[in-house]
């Protein structure tokens, strides 16, 4: 018995090992062929793994000619005015929805629902248009435009707020706190966790998002936008392709093995509770 | 008048309240989200003039035009294939890693670390990487294999290819989405099946599914509605003169094509309006065989 518990734990393993080593390949070989030179990666006979030299000028050569920097600044802009305006406004209304009662929220939260379930698609051709009447295409808020309000993270933070017991609200309305006195200084800190798995889950889809930077802004682009750009513009030179690859994935990835408890967490349980 | 009467301080507060912390949610959301809603469902009976010039109302003429439109046809049926491929591999992969995952050993967080990792990549550098290892001279996927395969641009199967992209990047999400559902399921049940002599497979299936059915229906629902709109690997992955574009282009790139490279919205916003009805259908569907074989406690 002991022995066949100890096979079938081998073979566990085994079978999660060989997934690792797919869901790493791809990562892996991005960062080979970056420091690769162009002969080195074209080379089928014999086809070459390892570069013989670190090579840092595909990584040069992209920093300079796609100026890194602001592709970095746009994106952490992008996904700053993203997070502060989902979070901010799905709090609020997320208390509203849970906990006060009055006229027209039942048909308000309908809407909330509805927008939930619609393809996103379906916004995109007036959002752009509204965002080109405006005359703020090529913008850092045409980017930041779609995501100002969320209906998904206010359905998120009414289930946290929901799960608040209610004699906190009673006490502190005794101790003669208005509604927003309430709110402000005894719920909110409360849902500091929903508020972080908002926040975790609206950073990584802005950082994903690709049509709409792709639609809105040709001049001020985000890394996801720049990324396809390139792709159009040295079409085979994937050692700078890989470079550029690796420039936009490093920051999440680094991000990510830091706080990854939060992220799991943030982007799984927000998904969960769609 | 008793309305009025009701209306005590308390209520006109918590309405007064109500109405302020919602605001900026519900401006936002109907300028948004609503009322584009019905301005695509508007602009799909109009065709945008030339040089952009204006709005020409034209019936039902893009609809017809939709109808017998081989190239909309076959981008659903592209569609198709590849929800077909990523849904079921993706779920069936995720729920055995899941349930791999979900014991006491060594490792289980380095693993759960590793098969999440896909997620918090930008979709356009993961399109790009299978690309190259896609590459039919060069790609490191043919050297292994010792194949020639012409993996992306090969009509036949390319559509396949992506779906596999597609697999690898979500299945750690799903398998996230799982074990959060298996911890839920109460240790006595393995506990008992151990004693009555059944097996790891028949536990699989006589415990873990059918108490997971709810968690399953919910990520198949996601996943298939997620898979109906699959875009960014299709636009990076696929060149403008890749053979395999006419079996690959999904409805969302037919979409985008026709709304912003071609600039016809009108156009654009009747295919999005199919897209809606496809996904309305198949969600309808769901619901209707959840009743089958979805087990809530």
């Amino acid at each position: 018995m002991e022995q066949r518990a100890k096979i079938m734990s081998m073979v566990i393993h085994l079978i999660l090992v060989l997934v690792s080593i797919t869901m790493l390949v791809p990562f892996l070989w991005m960062a080979l062929t970056a420091f690769k030179s162009m002969t080195e990666a074209t080379s089928v006979n014999p086809f070459v793994i390892f570069p013989s030299v670190w090579r840092t000028e595909n990584f040069t050569t992209v920093i300079n000619n796609m100026d890194f920097p602001i592709l970095y600044w746009n994106t952490l802009l992008l996904i700053a005015g993203r997070v502060i305006a989902a979070v901010l406004t799905a709090t609020l209304a997320g208390y509203a929805f849970a906990r006060l009662e009055f006229r027209g929220k039942n048909f308000m939260f309908s809407l909330i629902l509805f927008q939930m379930m619609v393809p996103g698609q379906i916004y995109i051709i007036p959002q752009y248009l509204m965002v080109s009447k405006m005359g703020q295409l090529n913008t850092i808020f045409a980017l930041v435009f779609p995501g100002l309000v969320t209906a998904f993270g206010t359905f998120l933070l009414r289930q946290a707020y929901m799960g608040l017991p209610r004699d906190l609200e009673e006490a502190a309305r005794l101790d003669g706190c208005n509604i927003g006195q309430t709110f402000l200084w005894i719920m909110a800190p409360l849902t500091q966790s929903s508020m972080v798995a908002l926040g975790i889950f609206t950073a990584v889809f802005a950082y994903k998002d690709l049509m709409w930077p792709l639609i809105c802004n040709r001049d001020v682009m985000p890394l996801s936008a720049a990324l396809a750009k390139m792709q159009g513009q040295y079409t085979n030179n994937y050692p700078q392709l890989m470079a550029a690859s690796l420039l936009a994935c490093v920051p999440m990835i680094v991000l990510y093995l830091v706080f990854q408890k939060q992220f799991v967490e943030g982007i799984a349980t927000s998904g969960g509770k769609l | 008048m008793s309305t009025i009467k009701k209306g005590t301080s308390r209520e006109r507060n918590e309405f007064m309240w109500g109405w302020l912390f919602i605001l900026p949610t519900m401006f936002g959301l109907i300028v948004l989200n609503i009322i584009p809603i019905f301005q695509t469902i508007w602009q799909s009976f109009f065709k945008t003039g030339d040089f952009g010039r204006g709005n020409i109302f034209i019936g039902a003429e893009n609809y017809i035009r939709l109808f017998g439109d081989t190239e909309v046809w076959q981008s659903v049926l592209n569609t198709f294939k590849y929800a077909i491929v990523e849904v079921p591999f993706s779920i069936a992969i995720s729920l055995v890693l899941a349930v791999l995952l979900n014991r006491k050993m060594k490792g289980v967080s380095a693993y759960r670390t590793i098969f999440f990792l896909p997620m918090v990549a930008a979709p356009a550098a993961v399109a790009m990487v299978w690309r190259w290892l896609f590459n039919t001279e060069f790609g490191l996927l043919n050297h292994v294999f010792h194949s020639n395969v012409q993996w992306i641009s090969d009509p036949r199967f390319a559509v396949f290819s992506i779906a596999v992209i597609g697999i690898w990047s979500i299945i750690g999400y799903n398998m996230v989405l799982f074990l959060a559902g298996l911890q839920e399921i109460p240790r006595d049940y393995y506990e008992a099946a151990d004693i009555d002599g059944a097996n790891g497979i028949e536990q699989f299936f006589n415990i873990t599914i059918p108490l997971l059915s709810p968690t399953i229906f919910f990520v198949s629902i996601t996943r298939i509605i997620g898979g109906m709109q699959v875009f960014d690997l299709i636009f990076m992955v696929m060149d403008r003169n890749n053979p395999a574009l006419y079996k690959t282009q999904s409805i969302v790139y037919l979409f985008y094509q026709n709304s912003f490279v071609e600039n016809n919205k009108g156009y654009g916003s009747t295919i999005v309006v199919l897209l809606i009805a496809i996904i309305m259908v198949i969600t309808v569907f769901q619901m209707i065989a959840q009743k089958k074989w979805v087990y809530y406690n």
